[in-house]
C-alpha cells in the first residue's frame, strides 16, 4: 500500500488526490495489461522505483516517470547495453547514484490496494526519514568511500593500460567505461540506505558463498581449476598472437606493473585496511546501540515501575525478582531480555507482548493479527520496537486500553500501536528519553523499517511500524 | 425501524452473565426475555419477536449459528448481535455468515454495547475490532481476482462479492485498530454514514460470497489440529 510520499501534500489536498489515484488505478487495470509499451505515469519528479526493481530500479523509475511499461524499458536497456559496447553501465550506475530513490509510486499489484489510508497520510507528515535523497548526497561525505572508489578505478585503469599495450581492442573499448562503473558501484555499495543495502546483499548473496568457510574445499578446487584454465588460456592466446612480437613488450608490462604496485600498492592496502577497521567500528557502535536499547527496555523500565509502585512492597519485590531473573538469563545464558527466542511466528510474538504488558502494567491490550509469518531478524526488531511502543502507551498514556494491530501483507509487515490516552508533544520530549529515539526509531532504521508517530496532546497516540518483508516464504494460512 | 427503546432478548448459557448484562443495560433497552439454549431461544424469539437478539456464539445445543439460521427466514425483522468472550475465528465467521448483523466481545463497555444494539436495531452492521481482523484475514487468504490465483477458483455469481474494495479494507483495518466509526470518518475524511455503508457492504459480502475460499479458510482453521502451528494459533485464541 505504498503511496508516493513525495511531494508532501497539504492535509486538505488528500481527498481529491486519492480520488485521482483511484481512477488512475482502474485505468491501469483496464488498459495497462494490454499495452506492452504503456505503463503508468506517476506524473511526479524522476525517482528510482524501490518497489519494482531488478538492480537499482533506474529503468523502472524512468519508465514510470515517462509513463512506459517497465518491462519494455528494461528490455530496451539490455539491448542498448549490448549495442553500446558497455557504455550503458556507467550511465546506469551514475543514474543509480544521482536519482533519489525509494519514493516512486509502486502501484500495488494486488488489484485493489491502491487507496492511501491513514497510514499513508501520516507517512507524508513524518515518515520521510528513509529512502529519500540520492545516494550521491550521502556519498559526498564518505571520504573513505571516495578514496576506495578511486583506488579501485586506478587499479582497473592500470589493467587497461596493460591491455592497451597488449593491443587488445576488445578489452580496450569495453573496459574503459567500466572504470567509472566500478567507482560508482563502490560508492553505491557503501552509501545505499538500509533497505537498498538489504536488496543489494540479496543480489550478491550467491557470490558470497565463494568466501565462506563452509565449503572451503569446493572453493579451493574451483579457484585452482579457474587459475589453471586462465594460465592455459593466456598462454594459448600469447602463442597464437605472433608470439615473438608479443614477448618483447611483455618485459615492459612487467616493469610498468611493478612500478604501479610499488607506487600505489601501499595506498591500496591502506584503503582496504581502513575499510575493514571502519566496518568493525560500525559494528561495535551498532552493538552498543542495541545493548543500550535492551537495557532501556528491561532494566530502566523496571526501575521506573518500581519507583512508581514504591508503596507496594510485594509488587516491588516481584518486579525486582522478575528483573533479576531476566538479567541473569541475559548475562549467563546469553538470552537477551525481551528476546523472542522461543517464539517462532509473528502472531505468537504479538501475543507475548500482550501478555507481558498486561502482566506488568495491568493495562488490557486488545490484539488483532491479520495473517502470520515466521520471524527473522528484521521482524524480531519490529516486535521489539512494538513492545516498546506498547510499554510506552501503558506507562505514559493513561489510556484504559491499548490496541495492538499486526498485519502481514505481500510487501510488508505493519504493526500499529494505538491508545486514546493523553498523547504528547514530540518536540517536548527531553533528549535523554531513549524510548522513542533508540528503542523504536533507531531499531527500525537499523533494520530498514519505517516509523510513523501520530500524536497530539489530549488526542492519544498512534505508532505505525512498517518493515519490508518478502512474502515468498510467508506461510499465510489460506494462500 | 423500531421504537426508541429496542426490545431485546438475551441468549447465553451463563445465568450470571445474563443478569449482569440485564443490570448493565438497565432501562435503556427493554429486555423481553432470556434463554440459555438453542431450542428455548428459538421458541422465545418466535413468541416475543424482539428487535435485537444478543446471542452467545457458543451454546450447548448447536451454537449461536443454529439459532440464527433457524429463524432468519421466518423472522427477517429480528436482528442478531453475536456476543462472546473470545472465540475461534471460524465460529464467529460462521455466526455472521448464518445471518447475524454483528459481533462484539464481552469485554465491551456498557455505552458501546448500547450503541451496538441501537445500530443493529436500525439495520446497520456492527464489527468489533476482532471480527474486523478475522474478516481481513479471511478475505486476504483468498487470491485476488486480478492476480489469477489457482485455477480451481470457482467464482461467485457476482464477482464483486469475492473481494473487498480497498476502501472497505481501509475501514476494516481502522476498526481492527480500535477506532470508532466517528474516528474513522474523521481519519478518512468521509461521513459516519459512509463508514456504516462500507461496513454493511462488507457484511453483505461476508454473508453472500459463495467463493469457496471463504469456507475453505474456515475449514483450514478447523483442521488446524493437524498442523501444530495453526493449532497453537487457535489454542491461544481460545486462551485469551
Amino acid at each position: 500500500m505504498d503511496e508516493p510520499t513525495w511531494p508532501p501534500r497539504p492535509p486538505g489536498g488528500w481527498r481529491h488526490d486519492r480520488h485521482e489515484h483511484w481512477r488512475h488505478n482502474h485505468a491501469e487495470r483496464l488498459a495497462g495489461l494490454t499495452h506492452w509499451w504503456r505503463g503508468t505515469c506517476n506524473g511526479g519528479p524522476l525517482r528510482r522505483d524501490s518497489g519494482d526493481r531488478l538492480i537499482g530500479g533506474v529503468a523502472a523509475g524512468l519508465a514510470r516517470w515517462r509513463g512506459l511499461n517497465p518491462t519494455t524499458a528494461r528490455i530496451v536497456f539490455v539491448v542498448v547495453a549490448l549495442w553500446s559496447q558497455g557504455w550503458l553501465f556507467p550511465f546506469y550506475c551514475i543514474g543509480w547514484l544521482l536519482i533519489p530513490g525509494g519514493a516512486a509510486a509502486s502501484i500495488p499489484d494486488r488489484g485493489n490496494g491502491g487507496l492511501p489510508g491513514t497510514a499513508d497520510a501520516t507517512d507524508a507528515a513524518g515518515g520521510e526519514a528513509a529512502g529519500s535523497g540520492s545516494i550521491w548526497s550521502r556519498a559526498r561525505q564518505d571520504s573513505r568511500g571516495i578514496a576506495l572508489a578511486l583506488a579501485l578505478a586506478s587499479l582497473l585503469a592500470v589493467f587497461m593500460v596493460l591491455a592497451g599495450a597488449l593491443n587488445d581492442e576488445l578489452i580496450q573499448t569495453d573496459g574503459w567505461p567500466q572504470v567509472i562503473t566500478i567507482a560508482c558501484l563502490v560508492l553505491i555499495w557503501r552509501n545505499a540506505p538500509g533497505s537498498e543495502q538489504a536488496a543489494l546483499r540479496r543480489l550478491v548473496a550467491p557470490f558470497g558463498g565463494l568466501g565462506s568457510d563452509t565449503d572451503r574445499r569446493a572453493t579451493l578446487i574451483r579457484l585452482g581449476l579457474a587459475c589453471t584454465l586462465l594460465v592455459i588460456g593466456t598462454g594459448w592466446l600469447l602463442t597464437t598472437h605472433e608470439s615473438l612480437a608479443v614477448l618483447q613488450p611483455l618485459g615492459g608490462f612487467v616493469l610498468i606493473l611493478g612500478a604501479a604496485v610499488i607506487l600505489l600498492g601501499p595506498w591500496w592496502l591502506r584503503v582496504a585496511r581502513d575499510l575493514v577497521l571502519e566496518r568493525q567500528a560500525r559494528a561495535r557502535a551498532e552493538e552498543r546501540a542495541d545493548m543500550a536499547a535492551r537495557i532501556h527496555d528491561s532494566v530502566l523500565q523496571t526501575l521506573a515501575l518500581i519507583q512508581r509502585r514504591a508503596d507496594d512492597p510485594a509488587q516491588v519485590t516481584q518486579l525486582a525478582r522478575v528483573q533479576e531473573r531476566e538479567l541473569r538469563s541475559w548475562l549467563f545464558e546469553g538470552r537477551a531480555p525481551g528476546s523472542m527466542t522461543e517464539v517462532s511466528s509473528l502472531a505468537e510474538g504479538i501475543r507475548r507482548i500482550q501478555q507481558d504488558a498486561e502482566a506488568r502494567h495491568g493495562v488490557p491490550v486488545e490484539v488483532v493479527t491479520v495473517g502470520d509469518c515466521p520471524l527473522d531478524d528484521d521482524l524480531e526488531a519490529l516486535l521489539a520496537a512494538a513492545r516498546e511502543a506498547v510499554v510506552n502507551a501503558a506507562k505514559w498514556s493513561g489510556a484504559g486500553v491499548i490496541s495492538l494491530f499486526a498485519e502481514v501483507t505481500d510487501q510488508d509487515v505493519e504493526v500499529v500501536v494505538r491508545d486514546r490516552g493523553r498523547g504528547f508533544d514530540p518536540r517536548a520530549v527531553p533528549g535523554d528519553r531513549k524510548g522513542m529515539a533508540e528503542s523504536i526509531h533507531g531499531r527500525m532504521d537499523r533494520h530498514g523499517g519505517t516509523v510513523t508517530v501520530q500524536t497530539a496532546v489530549g488526542e492519544g497516540t498512534k505508532v505505525s511500524l512498517k518493515m519490508p518483508y518478502c512474502a515468498m516464504s510467508s506461510s499465510r494460512s489460506g494462500a | 425501524m423500531t421504537a426508541v427503546v429496542p426490545r431485546v432478548v438475551l441468549v447465553d448459557d451463563h445465568g450470571i452473565f445474563r443478569s449482569g448484562v440485564r443490570a448493565e443495560l438497565g432501562c435503556a433497552v427493554d429486555v423481553v426475555g432470556e434463554a440459555d439454549d438453542v431450542a428455548p431461544a428459538i421458541a422465545l424469539i418466535e413468541q416475543a419477536q424482539p428487535d435485537v437478539v444478543l446471542l452467545d456464539v457458543h451454546l450447548p445445543g448447536g451454537g449461536g449459528a443454529a439459532v440464527v439460521s433457524a429463524l432468519r427466514e421466518r423472522l427477517p425483522e429480528v436482528r442478531f448481535l453475536a456476543l462472546s468472550a473470545s472465540d475461534a475465528p471460524e465460529d464467529v465467521i460462521g455466526v455472521i455468515r448464518a445471518g447475524a448483523r454483528g459481533y462484539v466481545t464481552k469485554t465491551i463497555g456498557t455505552a458501546e454495547l448500547l450503541d451496538a444494539i441501537r445500530r443493529v436495531a436500525s439495520g446497520d452492521a456492527v464489527f468489533s475490532h476482532r471480527l474486523a481482523g478475522f474478516v481481513l484475514d479471511a478475505f486476504a487468504a483468498m487470491p485476488d481476482a486480478a492476480g489469477g490465483g489457482p485455477a480451481v477458483v470457482k467464482p461467485s455469481f457476482d464477482p464483486e462479492l469475492d473481494q473487498l474494495t480497498s476502501r472497505e479494507r481501509e475501514v476494516l483495518r481502522l476498526i481492527a485498530q480500535g477506532y470508532t466509526y466517528k474516528e474513522i470518518a474523521r481519519e478518512l475524511y468521509i461521513s459516519v454514514k459512509t463508514v456504516e455503508t462500507h461496513v454493511s457492504s462488507v457484511l453483505r459480502k461476508l454473508q453472500l460470497s459463495s467463493r469457496h475460499q471463504l469456507t475453505r479458510w474456515a475449514t483450514e482453521r478447523r483442521l488446524a489440529l493437524c498442523c501444530p502451528k495453526l493449532l497453537h494459533t487457535v489454542a491461544s485464541c481460545c486462551r485469551e
